[in-house]
Parts: C-alpha cells; structure tokens; sequence
C-alpha cells in the first residue's frame, strides 16, 4: 500500500508531467486562459489517463514485450515485437478517447456536454502517450500503471488549473506588449516549475 | 527555385515560427535542449519525419476519407517515427537513451499533425515537402538557440567541448543552474519569443 501511496505522490507532485516533463505542453499553453477550461480539459485528461495507462500496460506485458506472447502458446515466446509500440499505444489512445465520448455522450450528456471538444484534442496530447511511455520505460506492473496514469493525470489537472488562475489575475497587470499573452505564459510557467521543485525529493 | 516556394520554406522560420507563434511542438522544444547534441538528434528526427509526414499525407490526401483522417494521419506519423526510432537505436544507441521518451512522442508532436491537418491536406506533394522542411528548420531554429544558450551558460560547454572553464575545474566560470533545470527552458523560450515579437510587432497578441 506504502508504495503505491508513494509512487502517487510522486507522480502529482515529484514528477509532474506537465512541470518537471514538459508533457502535453501545447494544450497547457494554448487551453489555460479560463479556469473554467483548464477544468474541464483537466478532467478529461485524469479520466483518458487513468484508463489507457494500464490498458497499454497489458498490450506491453502481454503482446509486445520480449516473450511476453508465452501465454498464448509456447510456440510464440519467442516473438518480441516492442518496436510495434508507438503505433500500439496511439491506436490504444485514440480508440479509448473516441470510446469514452460515446460512453459519455450516451450515458452522461451533462460531463459529455461540459468535456465537450476537449475530448477528441486528447488524443494528440503528449501527457497521455508519454504517460504510457514513462509506464513502460520504468517497467511498472499493473497495479502500478493504475496508479501512475491516475496520479499523472491528477499533476497535470492541477498545473493547468493553477497556471489558468494565475492568468485570469493577470488581465489586470501591465505586460510589456513583445510578452503579452505566449511569452508570459513561458515565464509564468518556468516560475512554476520552481515552486513544483520544492516537492523534490519528497518519500513517504 | 520560385518565390512562392521560397516563401513557403522560409515563412516559417521568422514571420509564422511554429514555437513561438503557432503554438506548436513545445514539449519537446523544452525537454531535449539541455545539451546541442540531444537537441540537434531531435531537430533532425522532427525534420525528417514533418517532411516524410507532410509528402505521404499529401499523396494520399484524395484517397482518405474525411471522418477517419486523423486515425489515417496518426497512423503515418506513428510508423515513420518508428523508423526513425529503430534508425537512432541503431546508430547512436547513447543519444537515443538520452531523448527516452520523447522519440516516440514525435508521434504527438502537434507540428507534425498541425502542419499535415493545415498544409499538407490541401496542397500538393512538392509544396507539402517544402513547408515540412521549413516548419522542421523553424522549430530547429529554436531549439538550437535554446540548447547553445542552456549548454554553454550551464554547463560552459558546446558540443560538449570546453568554452567557459568551469570554477570546480579550476576555471573562472560559475556555472548558472537554472539554466540546466527546466524552469531555464521556459524562460529562454519565453525572452525568444518577446525579442522575436519586439522585432515584428505585428505577432504581438491583442489584448484579452
């Protein structure tokens, strides 16, 4: 348990995708300009991460790795086909996401509504397929995968939620006109990645 | 070489930047230029696959069907940067441990499918190609000038040769940490983008 509370912390604070990994920095910079997006787009983002990690988790341990086929038949142990992996995971992503919005669409209108375009922008978010490389690179188990995408995904919501705060306050400061807008969002971020570094090195 | 064709190899590299005003590509831009080796493996692997990505999505665009593009486009991208992946373990097996992840987040890259969704669906094969050389040597230029900066001011190096002897070595050079952190990367992206703005002002956003 100890270790699973750990590697979570980890993952949302130690380790954050978006601060510490530069991941799914496109959406982080271009869809952070409302609190009201950011949350949304957090939210599909803890959701489609939670999911696909261990789902690519299984694809890895029990199709592609090296041997990782035995359980099929002894006749296939011998195939390794890990260089199949970037088109596996990508397929694996784009079809949850497109699964998730018509599971949603049809049973939840209210969060499909609220999710509304972010979902299918999801698909081509670096977070979710580094989250499922970072899981197969550190060789986690299936217990582990589960709770590093749900944890990653968390880092990831709270940063651009933050990061959406801090600029619906700067509408009202005085920015120089070359900054405004892109150039801030860098600075105010890289100031972030700072306050996230305090966390370095936290261990339960 | 005619000057429509010259305009779309060169546009992207000062007047549309795919970094620094279309928004595109940053993660990696960020990630890989603590060192101008990792950095330059990066931009020539982002170059070559925009440009294969761009032609092969061009030469098909007729034949893909609007409602399954992106899947069709994805799946372009994912197999070439495959090759490209399987090419770097072969050759440079130590570079390519150190871009770990960020290879295969190629495939993600939202320059690559921004400029085949925006230029390559539309236009032919030749002019597909130009503009993916010109939005790879775009982002290049950015990233090179990020990672010459963040190397020789953090670690005093180029190329990993010697520049500014280091104080611990017996130089005179205090090495400035932030740089070599990841907050660095965004400032020096950041400053790029508002000497860059400071320069045409007309890529200054509008307010609110």
């Amino acid at each position: 348990m100890e270790q699973y509370l750990n590697l979570a912390i980890k993952a949302i604070f130690v380790e954050n995708l978006a601060l510490a990994f530069f991941l799914g920095m496109c959406s982080f910079l271009a869809c952070s300009k409302r609190v009201n997006t950011a949350l949304g787009l957090g939210a599909a983002v803890i959701f489609v991460q939670t999911v696909t990690v261990p789902i690519n988790n299984l694809i890895y341990n029990r199709l592609l790795n090296d041997g990782a086929m035995a359980w099929i038949s002894p006749g296939l142990a011998e195939y390794d086909l890990s260089f199949l992996g970037f088109l596996c995971y990508i397929g694996t992503i784009a079809a949850m996401v497109q699964i998730v919005e018509m599971t949603l669409d049809r049973y939840a209108p209210a969060l499909y509504a609220a999710l509304g375009v972010f979902l299918p922008l999801i698909a081509v978010n670096c977070a979710i397929l580094g989250g499922s490389l970072l899981m197969v690179e550190r060789t986690y188990t299936f217990g582990e995968s589960v709770v590093f995408g749900f944890g990653s995904g968390i880092g990831w919501a709270l940063a651009i939620i933050a990061l959406a705060s801090i600029r619906e306050r700067l509408q009202y400061s005085n920015i120089p006109l070359g900054l405004r807008g892109l150039g801030m969002t860098f600075v105010l971020s890289g100031l972030m990645a700072i306050g996230f570094m305090a966390f370095g090195g936290i261990q339960l | 070489m005619t000057a429509a064709s010259t305009k779309t190899l060169l546009d992207p590299l000062f007047e549309s930047n795919p970094i620094a005003l279309q928004v595109l590509g940053i993660c990696s831009a960020l990630a890989v230029t603590t060192k101008l080796e990792t950095a330059l493996v990066m931009c020539l692997a982002v170059i070559s696959v925009l440009a294969l990505s761009n032609v092969s999505i061009s030469l098909l665009r007729n034949f893909i069907p609007g409602n399954v593009r992106i899947i069709v486009q994805l799946t372009i991208i994912a197999s070439l940067v495959i090759m490209t992946d399987q090419v770097l373990k072969a050759y440079i097996y130590e570079i390519s441990k150190q871009l770990s992840v960020f290879v295969g987040l190629i495939i993600t890259n939202c320059i690559i499918m921004g400029r085949a969704e925006a230029y390559a669906m539309q236009n032919g094969p030749l002019d597909s190609l130009l503009d993916g050389l010109g939005n790879g040597l775009g982002y290049s230029a950015i990233l090179m000038a990020t990672a010459f900066l963040r190397e020789l001011l953090a670690q005093g190096t180029v190329f990993g040769a010697v520049v500014l002897p280091k104080v611990h070595d017996g130089g005179w050079y205090n090495p400035n940490g932030l740089l070599g952190i990841s907050a660095g990367a965004f400032f020096i992206i950041g400053l790029f983008i508002w000497a860059l703005r400071s320069w045409k002002t007309e890529q200054v956003e509008p307010e609110g």
